[in-house]
């Protein structure tokens, strides 16, 4: 009996050395438990030492992996060759430059993550002698699902307007910003919409919802980037209804 | 080579390294540091902690008894000053990351939740549902954000400290996307690597757990303390060994072997109450329940898999509201990884490489014997964990520390002090360009990364595992001896510049390889049964001989030379360990 296998095609690009990128095939053991991650990790030890990706965890929470598999921004650890087909075409997140074969480069997406000061803004300065901020069970579920990004770049890799313009602060960076800005420890929201508001903020997405359909996370981008839509708007008229109000 | 010239160089951008890079720019915000990390700080592997964090924080709870709880579970051979400060300093670095943001999970009334933990007298773990390393990481990460000193050099791959006249003068490091090897030039140095769980086939440790730091430092002159102890996590997923957090057990979970009994009653664990009894079956601490695992396969009585033997963590009985809330990546993991959802069948288990005990030789303060140079987190031991470290203390640890090494480091940059001549500095740094030059360029050589990683898997795994003996070690010992040889005859395929998996690869193997035969000679030399190390042949604590730490110090040709200092001990006496209903 002949051995089951599944034929990846990746692409294959060295800036050192190719003048474009090409796709090139293995043919590696199909398993019924393998993830598309371990047949790539099996062409890199068994055939080939010059593959270069990106991956840690094998558990989906490092958030390393993320690839185009078969056409869908996805994580390789967490992708079962038993749900691909048996020609699987690997290639590497689109809407980012690729640095080498599966890898993309990230810098765009780490000062945009940086860009919306995702840390807490505090009312005041709290000592640890101070005790813990009280937080309920509810006003931590208000923002809890804003807190599972593990930043792998799948919804970027999904989003139209991203493909469009750059510019797009986008899916991931956004959703944090509505993290902060829910988390009952936090006032920052003023200082956020600078970014948040502004032309390459929220108003550029058109609600398509590819992010969270991507999301390996649940953490629903689209939902954060409208509910910001209308906090904002929201905002926006309260400065001619009651312009006391204004910070 | 380019120098990039800086005050604190960190190597490690987990929550150690992040934690002192912070602590840094705390405490002197005039000093730059340079945060230098293999991958972006997100995928550090503190991101896959799940369980919590320890910390006195409630009524009920002691200083005391976090104390009693963690010298008694590292078997007495943690240094009981260094324990001292770690449970004093616990609730506020805890309280630190809750002013930060960290979504921990609260009481109705607001406050943080605890959950009971492994060995652990009184229910004082912290938790972020089962994802608590991933908001701590990722909490520190953002908050970094805030600090302008703090330059991060992601996707720089560190190769060596540079050390002249005893003094730590910078490090060495691979840009990632260019192959260019930089210096940085620093006034001190912290290590903050984590640990080096890779070293073995079947481990919770993502790919990038190479051990790096430990073996930089080592090579560095600073010896390996209490190598042999590597820890064991009793519930691993079969196949990948991803982890099922112990806080599945701290909610109710139940352990039964292939009869539905709950085995480690049989293993001085008991009474099998119906109720989670602290420090008791399945809240035992970890290696005992490693090792219980071992006996129950040695009886026949698991359950045989096509991933080896396994027995099943029962959390049926929690139901699926309690799962959702409590455990949900737990679920997750079980659904995707094995098929099985855990709210309807008991998930197959068996223990699975976690944890370094050992590591990088330092003093309460975190310091090195080098000038200098500074450790913090599992690379490091302090040590808190002595021969078996209870769960939750880690993430605690990498925090307390990790601030501790951050203000060291910013004082000796501070201090200025007498700095080597730069000539001398430049040939030291160059020296190591050249090291990773040659291995780059080599053309001759017979043996592939990967072909030889498996073959020290495989020594590591049969010479060094749960159980050990001394024919298993000297087979074991000789055998890294002979893979370090082979070491010098790797040759890459990859010869590009850019990215270069192959070379990084090849050097992180090179780590885990003095890394390996550190921890099989430690192993090797002692000889008696203590914690997570366990011999057939030497089934007693011989605290006599070695209620010692063990120090391994490295050797370019040679195995590793092995020799011993007292543990210091304050007010816990060296006593017999005991859990179940006889711990009350």
């Amino acid at each position: 009996m002949t051995e089951r296998t599944v034929e990846l095609e990746v692409l294959r690009y060295d800036p050192d050395k190719d003048d474009a990128p090409g796709f090139q095939t293995y043919t590696v053991p199909y398993r019924e438990d393998w993830v598309v991650l371990d047949a790539i990790n099996y062409v890199k030890d068994e055939l080939d030492r010059t593959l270069s990706y990106r991956w840690s965890c094998h558990m989906a929470v490092c958030g390393s992996c993320g690839m185009m598999i078969n056409g869908e921004p996805s994580l390789s650890c967490h992708t079962f060759l038993r749900d691909c087909p048996e020609k699987i075409r690997i290639e590497p997140l689109q809407n980012f430059p690729v640095e080498r074969d599966l890898v993309v480069v990230m810098d765009d997406f780490i000062d945009k993550l940086g860009s919306v000061k995702p840390y807490i803004v505090a009312k005041e300065e709290r000592s640890v002698d101070d005790g813990e901020y009280l937080q309920t069970p509810a006003q931590l579920a208000k923002f809890k699902q804003y807190t599972a990004c593990i930043n792998c770049l799948l919804c970027y890799s999904a989003c139209p307007q991203y493909a469009l313009n750059d510019d797009f602060v986008g899916p991931a960076a956004l959703a944090l910003a509505h993290r902060y800005n829910l988390d009952s420890r936090d006032v920052g929201r003023s200082a956020r919409e600078d970014v948040v508001a502004s032309n390459p903020g929220i108003w550029e997405c058109s609600f398509v919802g590819a992010c969270s359909e991507v999301c390996p996370k649940s953490v629903d981008p689209a939902a954060a980037i409208q509910q910001t839509k209308i906090a904002s708007a929201g905002d926006y008229f309260m400065k001619f209804l009651m312009p006391w109000k204004r910070k | 080579m380019e120098t990039i010239n800086t005050d604190v160089a960190i190597v490690g951008a987990g929550g150690a390294g992040l934690r002192a890079a912070i602590a840094v720019a705390e405490a002197n915000p005039a000093l730059k540091v340079a945060l230098i990390s293999k991958v972006y700080p997100m995928r550090s592997h503190t991101v896959a902690a799940e369980g919590g964090a320890a910390a006195v924080i409630k009524d009920n709870d002691s200083l005391d008894d976090h104390f009693h709880d963690t010298v008694a579970g590292g078997d007495w051979l943690c240094d009981q000053d260094a324990v001292d400060l770690f449970i004093n300093e616990a609730p506020k670095e805890l309280m630190r990351i809750e002013h930060w943001g960290c979504p921990w999970s609260r009481e109705p009334d607001g406050h943080v939740a605890v959950r009971p933990f492994g060995g652990m007298k009184i229910e004082r773990t912290w938790y972020a549902a089962d994802k608590t390393g991933f908001h701590l990481l990722h909490t520190l990460f953002q908050t970094s954000m805030k600090y302008e000193s703090i330059e991060r050099f992601d996707e720089y791959y560190s190769t060596d400290l540079v050390v002249v006249d005893g003094r730590c003068c910078g490090v060495t490091a691979i840009e990632m996307r260019t192959g260019q090897v930089r210096f940085f030039r620093s006034k001190s140095v912290i290590i903050a690597t984590g640990g080096a769980g890779r070293v073995f086939p079947f481990t919770t440790n993502g790919a990038i757990k190479t051990g790096d730091g430990m073996t930089m430092a080592y090579r560095a002159g600073v010896p390996l303390k209490d190598m042999e102890f590597v820890q064991y996590h009793p519930t691993g997923l079969p196949g990948t060994g991803i982890l099922i957090t112990e806080g599945s057990r701290g909610e109710g979970g139940l352990l039964v072997n292939k009869d539905g009994y709950r085995y480690l009653q049989d293993y001085g664990l008991g009474p099998a109450d119906p109720w989670p009894r602290k420090k008791a079956m399945e809240l035992g601490p970890r290696d005992r329940l490693s090792q219980a695992f071992w006996h129950e396969q040695q009886k026949g009585r698991t359950i045989s898999t096509d991933s080896g033997p396994v027995v099943h963590l029962d959390l049926r009985h929690l139901g699926e509201a309690k799962i959702n809330e409590r455990l949900p990546m737990v679920r997750e993991l079980s659904k995707s990884y094995i098929g099985v959802d855990p709210v309807y069948d008991p998930i197959p288990v068996q223990p699975v490489v976690h944890y370094t005990m050992g590591g990088i030789d330092t003093d309460i303060g975190t310091a090195t014997c080098v000038g200098g140079l500074f450790a913090a987190g599992e690379c490091a031991c302090v040590s808190i964990n002595g021969a078996n470290r209870l769960g939750s203390n880690s993430l605690t640890e990498l925090l307390v520390f990790g601030a501790r090494a951050g203000k060291g480091a910013a004082e000796v940059a501070a201090d200025g002090g007498e700095n080597p001549v730069d000539g001398e500095v430049l040939a030291a740094a160059e020296a190591a360009e050249n090291r990773v030059l040659a291995l780059f360029r080599r053309n001759d050589g017979t043996e592939s990364v990967s072909g030889l990683r498996r073959d020290m898997n495989a020594a590591m795994e049969a010479g060094a595992g749960i159980y050990r003996s001394e024919d298993s070690l000297q087979t074991c010992t000789n055998e890294m001896q002979k893979i370090r040889e082979r070491y010098g005859n790797v040759v890459l395929t990859d010869k590009s510049n850019v990215f270069n998996t192959d070379l990084v690869e090849a050097l992180e193997l090179g780590s885990m390889i003095d890394v390996a035969a550190a921890m099989a000679g430690s192993a090797l030399h002692r000889r008696e049964s203590r914690g997570s190390h366990q011999r057939l042949d030497y089934t007693e604590r011989d605290d006599d001989t070695y209620l010692r730490h063990s120090l391994a110090h490295y050797s370019p040709e040679d195995q590793p030379a092995i020799d011993y200092r007292d543990v210091t001990i304050t007010r816990s006496q060296p006593a017999e360990r005991v859990y179940g209903g006889a711990a009350e």
